[in-house]
């Protein structure tokens, strides 16, 4: 046998012995939920409404025609879209992450302390909200929607930004997950400060980054770079130039601030991972 | 490392900083320099009453928390720094903290843990067998865990703790509220595992009816500070360890003293109820029952195992502290 | 996270009850003492859960700016009008929705849900108070209190930076608090409701996630209700919701004044009779279905 392909066999068969935990975590957490069937019904149904009302909440904004910031109801259900599908994912994966408290105080942290996987991976691992999958299908629609009232083609270059912009949005939203279970850690009893970042950030995703004033910009465009996740991109699409003289290609940059905010996030995680084991004083 | 010591702590400290009423901070030393090692295969028993800092040191071994001074070595590792190296070859069964997934069959919990440690297939099998028959959890490995008994619920974990064969296994508390049956139960199934694998035991409680099942040594706390650690027989000789017998008598009799290796304590109702002390390396309870039932007809009867905090009073006494 | 409720004190008064039926005033006065207790226990409840009080302020204050701003440039957009609203009215709406979300229960949960989860309702059921209004007495009382460290900032922070204007006429602001009041009350009346309907399902959830979704949207917490095509305008008004968020706020920043004020509250006023009535028959329901289960 070649060595190259040993190389490559040996090297896949690696990666699947170190995904097995994580598969079978997540695993054990679907055959947990399908046993609730009825509810998990009343789930999905109740992240359908959610989803549709937020769709809602846009389109009465933006009926009357004028555009805000730019943007008219086509161009916002893009940013919609965008922003709905990232954000639901995420939290579809990780959404259960910033409900820390609630493991700090079952001791199940400690648990994880015992098992040979990172904190943070056995963290995310350890549920997964299908239920949100509803509400995934609300944001596609309405990127859907965007892409068709818009008349854009579904051009390879199209394509390949809205894969990267959903990729890059999905993971910047994750990542204010994790910042804020970090935050958690000292916070406990003030956790509602973190829905701030996680959920204004979410709302504000789906704002034109251009009515936005000057604090507005540097928390949700720099700090947390929430107009990276859907409003940039969806400028890129249409071809329409960016506020503040941006370039109109500057939604291309969007893993720049996923790295950025991941960067962010670890340092918070690892900063109230060791407060809680005490050191540091 | 070449260290063949399972767990070696020198200067051991843990101090927390305690919020008091307003801004005030107080400083409370759950762990003071404690120095010990405990060598592979002894079994040994972490005693001293709640609050003694038993559980703060568990989570120092385990690499859960940083200690404040001195040094810890567990299995030769450093337990934060290497914490994941670790977690293959420490088990830890806490009493508050389940490792079981709740609303999952215990056996799909064996099955999560199983791939979490890595385990072969082969392995897994052949282990979650020898854990399922030794342990008895066929009749309930099918339950979900919520639905299980404290005592069920107990030995699942400590199955759990055991299934990827770690070389030290430490219980924090694993008795308490446990029925007597129970507690058998499962301090047996710790003298089967230990003798089979040879797997080092540390076992903290302030049960003493545990450490004198299981441990051959003994290591007793008291406000952070190492006060004893040496055999329990050692224990026993120094502080004179004893077992209260508390008879019940048909008809009221006179205070039962000079009764072989006993000393009469007190007596209630007119002699109706008395409580006798007895060493119990030099005689047993049914041997001093039979002394009394020579001198008096015993309606019940009821033996007190010796209380930790009676012991450690007993320790300092002997000190001259 | 399961809150554990101060236990409902035991009033001197009802243990006297007897006597007291007697005294001047008798049930009625007996009733608003009682109650008065009850909400004055909520007001020290709200008092202890500081920091949860500043978290809630901060999420509120970031959610202020960013929808000042886009509804500012949405009126913008519109020619300097949007459903009524300027560029001040609409920044005034902002701020001040967002100053009385944490006193309006829109998000569906209540501690009455945690107790009828592990059942202790049962004992609530057995006191000689009303459920309904007991536990409405102690979220009103809560709820009152965080108007100090959340909305009294909130709308400091509007006036500042927000360019909030409240009105000087002393009779729109009286007609503004009595608003907030009518409004704060019916919220927590509806909520037991949907905490009610653990009399059936025991498991909530979905109810109070049905009603976080709507309240919000139908009471004018995105919008305000004024920009709702005709159809969902109709919709909202046939609810309760708009009574607790919109109308406060219009009658406060005297937006609505005179008569349609005057009207506006007396509809805040319908809404906690209809809530009362729901939630009496409710609860009688309920109890007679737990005795027949043997709950």
């Amino acid at each position: 046998m070649a060595d190259a392909v040993d190389g490559a066999s040996g090297r896949r068969a690696r990666l699947v012995a170190a995904a097995r935990p994580y598969r079978v975590l997540v695993g054990a957490r679907v055959s947990a939920q399908r046993s609730y069937r009825t509810s998990f019904a009343l789930d999905l149904a109740g992240s359908l409404l959610v989803g549709l009302v937020e769709l809602a909440e846009v389109w009465v904004l933006y009926r009357a025609g004028h555009g805000i910031g730019g943007l008219d109801l086509a161009a916002v259900l893009l940013v919609f879209g965008l922003a709905d599908v990232a954000f639901s994912t995420a939290d579809l994966v990780a959404g259960h992450v910033d409900t820390l408290p609630r493991y700090l105080r079952a001791g199940t942290l400690d648990v994880f302390h015992l098992r040979p996987q990172p904190l943070l991976a056995q963290l995310v691992t350890s549920d997964i909200s299908l239920r949100r999958l509803t509400r995934v299908a609300v944001g596609v629609a309405a990127l859907v929607a965007g892409f068709a009232l818009n008349d854009l083609a579904l051009t390879p270059a199209h394509a390949a930004l809205v894969l990267l912009a959903l990729t890059s949005g999905t993971l910047t939203f994750a990542a204010t997950f994790v910042a804020a279970a970090g935050v958690q850690f000292f916070l406990v009893d003030a956790a509602e400060m973190t829905n701030a970042v996680v959920y204004g950030g979410r709302y504000a995703a789906t704002q034109p980054a251009s009515v936005w004033s000057r604090p507005l910009v540097a928390l949700f465009g720099f700090a947390v770079p929430m107009a990276f996740t859907a409003y940039l991109p969806a400028l890129t699409l249409l071809g329409v130039p960016a506020p503040w003289g941006l370039p109109a290609e500057v939604g291309w940059l969007a893993p720049l601030a996923t790295a950025w905010t991941w960067a962010a996030a670890l340092l918070s995680w690892r900063t109230g991972v060791r407060h809680y084991q005490g050191g540091g004083g | 490392m070449g260290d063949d010591a399972v767990v070696r702590a020198e200067g051991l400290t843990r101090r927390f900083r305690v919020r008091g009423r307003g801004l005030a901070r107080r400083e409370v030393v759950a762990v003071d320099d404690l120095t010990f090692t405990i060598g592979a295969g002894e079994s040994v028993g972490y005693i001293g009453a709640n609050g003694a800092g038993k559980s703060t040191t568990i989570k120092m071994l385990a690499g859960i928390l940083v200690p404040t001074a001195g040094t810890v070595s567990t299995c030769g590792l450093q337990p934060v720094a290497q914490r994941r190296t670790l977690a293959r070859r420490l088990g830890v069964v806490f009493g508050q903290r389940s490792q079981l997934w709740w609303d999952l069959p215990l056996a799909e919990s064996f099955r999560v843990l199983a791939a979490v440690h890595g385990l072969s297939a082969a392995r897994e099998r052949e282990r979650t067998a020898e854990l399922v028959e030794r342990m008895e959890l066929a009749e309930f490995l099918a339950s979900p865990v919520r639905q299980l008994s404290l005592g069920q619920r107990m030995r699942g974990e400590v199955a759990a703790a055991l299934l990827h064969s770690p070389e030290l296994l430490v219980l924090d508390e694993p008795t308490i509220g446990l029925d007597v049956v129970s507690k058998q139960r499962l301090r047996e199934f710790l003298l089967a595992e230990r003798a089979e694998h040879g797997t080092t035991l540390l076992l903290t409680t302030h049960d003493m009816g545990d450490v004198s099942r299981l441990c051959e040594r003994v290591l007793l706390v008291d406000r952070g500070r190492l006060a004893y650690d040496g055999t329990l027989g050692g224990l026993t000789r120094t502080v004179g360890l004893r077992r209260v017998l508390v008879v019940d008598l048909a008809t009221p009799a006179p205070d039962l003293r000079d009764l072989p290796h006993a000393e009469h304590l007190t007596s209630e109702a007119g002699g109706l109820r008395q409580r006798l002390a007895f060493d119990p390396g030099a005689t047993t309870a049914a041997a001093l029952l039979a002394a009394v039932s020579e001198r008096a007809e015993v309606r019940d009867l009821s033996v007190e195992e010796p209380d930790v905090e009676e012991v450690v009073r007993q320790v300092y006494v002997s000190r001259g502290r | 996270m399961i809150v554990r409720r101060s236990p409902i004190p035991a009033h001197p008064v009802l243990a006297g009850a007897g006597a007291a039926g007697t005294a001047a005033g008798g049930p009625a006065r007996l009733w608003l003492r009682v109650h008065g207790r009850l909400l004055a226990a909520g007001w020290r409840r709200g008092a202890r859960y500081r920091a949860a009080a500043l978290g809630g302020l901060v999420a509120n204050a970031t959610f202020g700016f960013l929808k000042a701003s886009i509804l500012v440039a949405a009126v913008r957009a519109g020619g300097g009008q949007l459903g009524g609203y300027d560029a001040a009215s609409i920044t005034a709406y902002t701020w001040l929705s967002q100053a009385l979300l944490g006193s309006v229960n829109l998000f569906g949960r209540n501690d009455l849900a945690d107790r009828m989860r592990d059942g202790s309702i049962a004992v609530d059921l057995l006191r000689p108070v009303d459920v309904q209004t007991a536990s409405t007495a102690q979220e009103v009382g809560r709820a009152l209190f965080a108007l100090l460290p959340r909305g009294v900032p909130l709308v400091g922070l509007g006036v500042l930076v927000g360019g909030l204007r409240l009105p000087a006429d002393v009779l729109v602001l009286a007609t503004g608090a009595v608003s907030v009041g009518a409004a704060i009350v019916p919220s927590h009346l509806v909520v037991y409701l949907v905490a009610a309907t653990g009399f059936w399902t025991v498991e909530t959830r979905g109810v109070q996630l049905l009603y976080m979704v709507l309240a919000g949207f139908l009471a004018g917490l995105f919008v305000p209700v004024t920009l709702f095509p005709a159809w969902l305008l109709g919709l909202a008004r046939a609810t309760p919701f708009p009574s607790m968020l919109q109308t406060p706020i219009d009658v406060l920043s005297g937006r609505v004044t005179g008569v349609a004020g005057a009207a506006a509250v007396g509809a805040q006023l319908g809404w906690i009779a209809v809530a009362l009535v729901a939630g009496q028959l409710m609860t009688r329901a309920g109890r007679r279905r737990l005795e027949v289960q043997g709950g």
